[in-house]
């Protein structure tokens, strides 16, 4: 290859482009069209690749560096927190339950992320965004595995984490982020930048990461907060590729409009669903809170996204047609979603509770206009009903909604009374959704979506129960083969946090370590 | 478009009616109880009598809510996707037309909830 060696040592930048131009070549024994066949199905329309501009320019031997240090503070500090049961020193063994959330919901879809990537890092056709996606892949493995070391210390002490793995590929609740990040790997390459890149990354990730890391400080909690620092300045870098990938796009051909917005307005409403167990955790699984749902998605969502949106207004793009509906509805999902969990505990990986008068003075001042009216009445009738040792549990099987999978608990956003319900049909079957926004998601790509492996049919069709259960036995009881399959032990893992063995080990254990009895 | 793919490809639909050992999915939601939190889905025989729905199975599933001792059959509301719609108690599911995976919803005047918020 000829290349000047002008200088010595060439710089950052410098080593940048060569790593990202003039490495590939046109290939003549195949069709590049062979070569990639991903890239071009979409109807994306990209003319010149070297036009991708990466801003942060990284280079391997930088990039390993800079991540190997952060590494050893890690794990120095997380060596320090389980050496010092650190885990008796956070606020309340309730809050456990936002970890056991977070390692069986969250952890596993920063796998699927690196996955995702190490695709894409593939199949595009330009290598600026291939080193790009490739470097993502790195960090996304890499949060994972440190997510799970740090979580693996309360996994010792408390119950309900011992089988993410399993239990993301089966239990009901998990199915929701499950399914939003099969969809976007099933995409093609450019959606899946808008799916994970820029809605997830960009749009959402900092109402996943800047709360729930900021209440595990609040909490007491120095292990996840120092993994949630250490993502987090690489966040900062996903976020600035998704947006680069974005206006990549839109710069290209005046064609990827329409296909970008489509994409923007699906991934940000998929996004808002999932985000709602995240709103749950804010709002009624951290002891000591931090701010409320709304408060957070304010700041986050309204203002930051909203200053988003209006950078990318000069290409055309609008702000997501879901955001009228979600700004009615930041008032009501946690309440809601925190309903669904407390009525279906027994069949979660984690304990639900009814707050105290004093949370609930704290939801009231939060929520207005909603807590007392709509939602209080409720938990108060339940909390009378567990003092008279009828702790309530909905023991029917809920409706799920066919694109987002979360059962059909979100009310219509002008009557907080009316649950929503839409439907579709689709080649003389129906198909139920829980808003406008997932059916228009169907209807866009129905045959995609009839193939959703819906828990609760799953249950009904018999597959969710261990090969050698006979569902047709006498005294068969379907809940506890359910249990079973999950690997979820019942009275144990599941249902109320008051009489669990968390709760009675924490106050023994904090016991031990305050008082010489 | 039916769905962006590399090459046409059809989907497997997962809940074909096949699929349920000869019976059917039927959606049921009590409208203003929101203490149940989403509409049920109850797996039943295309030959159940419709009135069975009311007397027999809903019970189990809406009877820890106190406004259920008060309601009154003769003056409950069924809607059928949202519609308005009169099911006859003695046929059976497939004589009142309901084929898989239809949505019902029921209404019961009067009964507005735990303190009257609709839950």
């Amino acid at each position: 290859m000829d290349m000047k060696a002008s200088k010595k040592k060439l710089g950052l930048k410098e080593r940048y482009a060569h790593l990202t131009r003039g490495l590939d070549w046109e290939t003549s024994y195949q069709k590049m069209d062979d070569v990639f066949p991903f890239d071009k199905f979409e109807g994306i329309k990209i003319h010149d690749w070297d036009k991708w501009e990466d801003p942060f320019r990284l280079t391997m031997d930088a990039y390993w560096k800079y991540q190997a240090e952060k590494e050893r503070k890690l794990y120095a500090i997380i060596d320090a927190f389980q050496q010092n049961n650190g885990h008796l020193g956070i606020t309340d063994a309730r809050y456990v339950n936002a970890l056991k959330l977070f390692i069986t919901g969250i952890s596993p879809l920063e796998y699927m992320a690196h996955r995702g990537f190490t695709h894409v890092g593939r199949h595009f056709r330009g290598v600026g965004p291939r080193v790009a996606c490739q470097m993502q892949a790195i960090d996304e493995i890499r949060h994972s595995q440190t997510q799970i070391h740090s979580m693996s210390n309360y996994n010792r002490h408390y119950n309900g984490m011992h089988d993410f793995k399993n239990m993301i590929e089966k239990v009901w609740y998990l199915s929701v982020p499950r399914s939003f990040f099969d969809d976007a790997v099933t995409a093609g390459p450019f959606e899946f930048m808008i799916a994970i890149g820029f809605s997830f990354e960009y749009v959402l990730t900092n109402l996943l990461f800047v709360p729930f890391i900021s209440g595990a400080a609040f909490n007491g909690d120095m292990g996840a907060t120092t993994f949630g620092f250490s993502a987090q300045s690489d966040e900062a870098r996903h976020m600035t590729l998704g947006l680069e990938c974005i206006k990549f796009m839109l710069e290209q051909d005046p064609d990827n409009l329409p296909i970008v917005q489509k994409w923007i307005d699906k991934w940000t409403w998929r996004g808002v669903r999932v985000l709602s167990l995240v709103g749950m955790m804010m709002d009624y699984m951290l002891p000591k809170r931090v701010m409320s749902w709304q408060e957070a998605w304010e700041i986050y969502f309204e203002q930051n996204g909203g200053a988003l949106f209006k950078d990318l207004a000069r290409y055309g793009i609008t702000i997501p047609k879901c955001v009228e509906q979600v700004t009615k509805d930041k008032e009501h999902i946690s309440h809601q979603v925190w309903s669904t969990f407390y009525q279906y505990g027994g069949v979660a990986a984690f304990h639900t509770w009814m707050p105290s008068d004093e949370e609930m003075d704290w939801l009231s001042a939060k929520y207005p206009n909603t807590f007392d009216k709509y939602y209080r009445p409720r938990f108060t009738y339940w909390r009378e009903q567990e003092a008279q040792g009828k702790r309530f549990y909905n023991n029917s099987l809920p409706m799920l909604c066919q694109t987002c999978q979360i059962p059909l608990v979100f009310t219509e956003p002008d009557d907080p009374t009316k649950i929503a319900y839409r439907e579709s049909d689709y080649q003389g079957e129906k198909y139920h959704f829980c808003s406008d926004g997932c059916k228009e998601i169907f209807d866009n790509e129905p045959e995609k979506y009839v193939q959703a492996w819906l828990p609760v049919h799953q249950i009904y069709q018999g597959h969710c129960f261990k090969p050698d259960v006979d569902p047709t036995a006498p005294g068969f009881d379907p809940l506890a083969a359910v249990l079973d399959w999950y690997n979820l032990v019942d009275g144990q893992d599941n249902k109320d946090f008051n009489g669990s063995e968390d709760q009675r080990n924490f106050a023994a254990w904090r016991g031990m370590a305050t008082r010489n009895d | 478009m039916p769905v962006v793919a590399l090459k046409p490809y059809q989907g497997e639909v997962k809940d074909r009616q096949e699929n349920f050992h000869g019976n059917q999915l039927l959606y049921v939601g009590w409208e203003d109880h929101l203490m149940f939190c989403a509409p049920l889905c109850f797996m039943l025989p295309p030959d159940l009598r419709f009135g069975d729905l009311p007397e027999q199975i809903l019970p189990g599933a809406y009877g820890a809510h106190p406004d259920w001792a008060r309601v009154d059959w003769s003056e409950a509301r069924w809607f059928r996707s949202g519609r308005p719609w009169q099911p006859d108690f003695d046929k059976t599911l497939a004589e009142n037309g309901l084929g898989h995976k239809e949505v019902l919803r029921f209404q019961t005047p009067g009964l507005t909830g735990i303190a009257g918020s609709c839950s």
